[in-house]
């Protein structure tokens, strides 16, 4: 709804304001959305607040308190480095959220304006993208990661890109096949009637009518780009030490397996929090951001009582 | 000079199966301020011309030709992408046959109409939304400010059918072309809207292009009617004219299959067989194989139309003045 508002700067305020309430409202009433986003905010805020939450600097290596278990002092305990545990997690879910947003972000640039002028301008245009996007999709995804990272070395804006290019036909496709159906619907048609250009139509009425699905795959992307970028941490093709990751961290975890449990649950975890919280959330933000779906919590009045039940 | 002058308007589609003349050489004008129906059953192509005028169909793998298309002097047919987009609600609007599906599910109502008024007519967010108000007291919304901020299903169907029209008239275009804006509606809400539309024509002079298959609907409403069949126009003129003393066997056969309150115990005669396949040539009339009128000259060559009295025009070969309604006829 941001986009809107920004577009038409003089809207009335009062109709908005409205609307993402009642998203809200809706967003919150869901069990499982609650939870998801209550999952979703602890985890950013860990992130964002590490530094003040959490005493310990999670590179400072103490050999004297190595593979603590789980203790007040230090309540996910300490690696074979004497590292606090939940610092590493904390920081490394900065990792994990900056690599998940920037693959996001970057998979959306070019997957959601390759979906809209695919499904919208159709034809030829719509045959090319599409079999470039077909051909973007054979490579296994993570063979693909592992490639362009050993191409181009190891850090943060090699993964995300990576991470990113694979993300693009994803989203390209979801966002074709949906404008595909919404282009179709008479009321594009009569917004045309009404003088919409092809630029109004798109950017305002397709591209507003196909958030539900789009803002979904969205956060499937999302936590998929988390599991992806653990996945190359893991085999050490991730951000490198000492920079904490999650993948990493369960790859080293390995070793002390038996002697330290606590060493590659942490991160095992976070990550399975982290995905699922996401995933809850994208569930039911499809139902909050359909205002067909919404719940009146008024008592209806004399008119909507009237209206019939269709859609 | 007339508002809207259409001259051998002809709509194509190009499909795997050949070209199909959806419309093959329409020709009517329309005056200022006059209101006409067109009649006919399904693919005959009345939705086609309505598109046409309004330059909405989509080019390919549709193509619109016509030797005149003008509006008001201008040529809709040379008109630049956004001169078109100027025209269109500025000066012809159109409202469509489903209100359940011609209006944005996502968008506020009153979003939906401001964003016409500020386009059109560059009015700011609070003028817009002023006049949104006076559009939806002027359709017959109640509470119309506090339902601006309504979602299109919160609407019943009826409600919905106002809102596209307050839309349609928002910039106090010079014709509405009106495709079977009521056939979704219930008789009542029927009533109403034509009431809306027949007072809007009195008070603001708007011509009207009504399309419907509804024959007793537009007796009630217009002027003129021109009667479509197979992608062209049949007969036309004066309502009652064409109603009471129909000069085309299809308008016969349509006026037969037509239940009439006056005329209680008459069976109903529906027409047999199916509109042709308009994917190919048809040198002879194209109702000939459906019609039971036809004559000699029928197999021979296509009737052209031609005046049968003032203003009433008809393509057809056959004689059918037996069938006219002599009580009816002065």
């Amino acid at each position: 709804m941001a986009t809107q508002d920004a577009s038409s700067p003089a809207a009335t305020p009062a109709t908005y304001e409205s609307g993402t309430r009642m998203a809200l409202r809706q967003l919150l009433r869901n069990r499982a959305a609650a939870i998801g986003l209550f999952g979703v905010l602890l985890i950013v805020l860990l992130a964002i607040f590490a530094p003040w939450i959490i005493p310990y600097d999670p590179t400072a290596i103490a050999l004297s308190s190595k593979l603590q278990p789980p203790s007040f002092a230090h309540w996910l305990g300490t690696d074979h480095f004497g590292r606090d545990v939940l610092a590493r997690m904390a920081y490394g879910a900065r990792v994990s959220l900056t690599v998940g947003l920037s693959t996001v972000a970057f998979a959306a640039l070019f997957g959601v304006p390759i979906g809209l002028l695919a499904g919208y301008v159709g034809g030829q245009l719509d045959n090319v993208l599409m079999r470039l996007m077909d051909a973007f999709l054979t490579f296994p995804p993570l063979l693909l990661g592992v490639a362009i990272v050993g191409l181009l070395g190891a850090d943060l804006t090699t993964v995300t890109l990576a991470l990113g290019i694979v993300q693009i036909p994803v989203l390209a496709r979801v966002v074709r096949s949906s404008t595909l159906v919404v282009r179709e619907e008479t009321y594009i048609t009569a917004t045309r009637a009404l003088g919409a250009g092809a630029w109004r139509l798109v950017s305002q009425h397709i591209l507003r009518n196909i958030l539900s699905p789009l803002v979904v795959q969205i956060t499937i992307v999302f936590s998929a780009a988390i599991v992806a970028e653990a996945s190359l941490s893991f085999l050490g093709l991730g951000v490198q030490p000492p920079t904490p990751s999650w993948g990493r961290d369960l790859s080293e975890a390995r070793r002390f397996m038996v002697d330290a449990p606590w060493l590659f649950m942490a991160p095992t975890g976070f990550i399975i929090v982290s995905v699922m919280a996401i995933n809850f959330m994208g569930d039911s933000l499809r139902d909050a951001l359909d205002p067909r779906s919404w719940v009146r919590r008024a008592a209806p009045t004399k008119e909507t009582a009237d209206a019939p039940a269709d859609r | 000079m007339p508002l809207l002058t259409v001259k051998n308007l002809r709509t194509q589609f190009s499909t795997e199966r050949g070209t199909v003349r959806a419309v093959d050489g329409v020709s009517f004008t329309l005056e200022e301020g006059e209101v006409m129906g067109l009649v006919g059953e399904s693919g005959s192509g009345k939705s086609i011309t309505a598109l046409s005028i309004m330059r909405l169909i989509k080019e390919p793998p549709g193509k619109i030709m016509a030797d005149e298309l003008t509006f008001d002097g201008v040529d809709l047919l040379s008109l630049s992408p956004a001169q078109l987009r100027d025209y269109r609600t500025r000066h012809i609007a159109m409202i469509f046959q489903d209100p359940m599906r011609s209006l944005n599910p996502v968008l506020t109502i009153g979003r939906q109409i401001t964003e016409t008024l500020r386009r059109h007519l560059r009015l700011s967010g609070g003028d817009a939304r002023r006049r949104a108000i006076e559009l939806l007291e002027l359709v017959g919304i109640p509470r119309a400010e506090k339902r601006l901020d309504e979602y299109p299903h919160q609407f019943s169907g009826g409600m919905r059918q106002r809102v596209m029209i307050a839309i349609a008239l928002s910039c106090n275009p010079r014709l509405l072309i009106a495709d079977e804006a009521t056939t979704a509606l219930d008789v009542t809400i029927q009533a109403q809207i034509i009431d809306l539309v027949r007072r809007l024509r009195a008070d603001l002079g708007t011509a009207v292009i009504w399309i419907s298959h509804d024959l007793g609907l537009v007796a009630g409403l217009c002027d003129r009617v021109s009667v479509m069949y197979a992608g062209r126009i049949v007969e036309s003129g004066p309502v009652r004219d064409v109603f009471y003393r129909p000069a085309h066997g299809y308008t016969l056969g349509l006026m037969n299959c037509t239940p009439r309150v006056d005329d209680i115990g008459h069976r109903l005669k529906p027409i047999d067989g199916m509109p042709p396949n308009l994917a190919e040539p048809m040198p002879l009339c194209p109702f000939l194989p459906r019609c039971e009128k036809a004559v000699e000259a029928c197999s021979v060559k296509r009737p052209l139309l031609e005046t049968v009295a003032n203003g009433h025009m008809a393509a057809c070969h056959a004689d059918l003045s037996d069938h006219w309604r002599k009580d009816k006829v002065a």
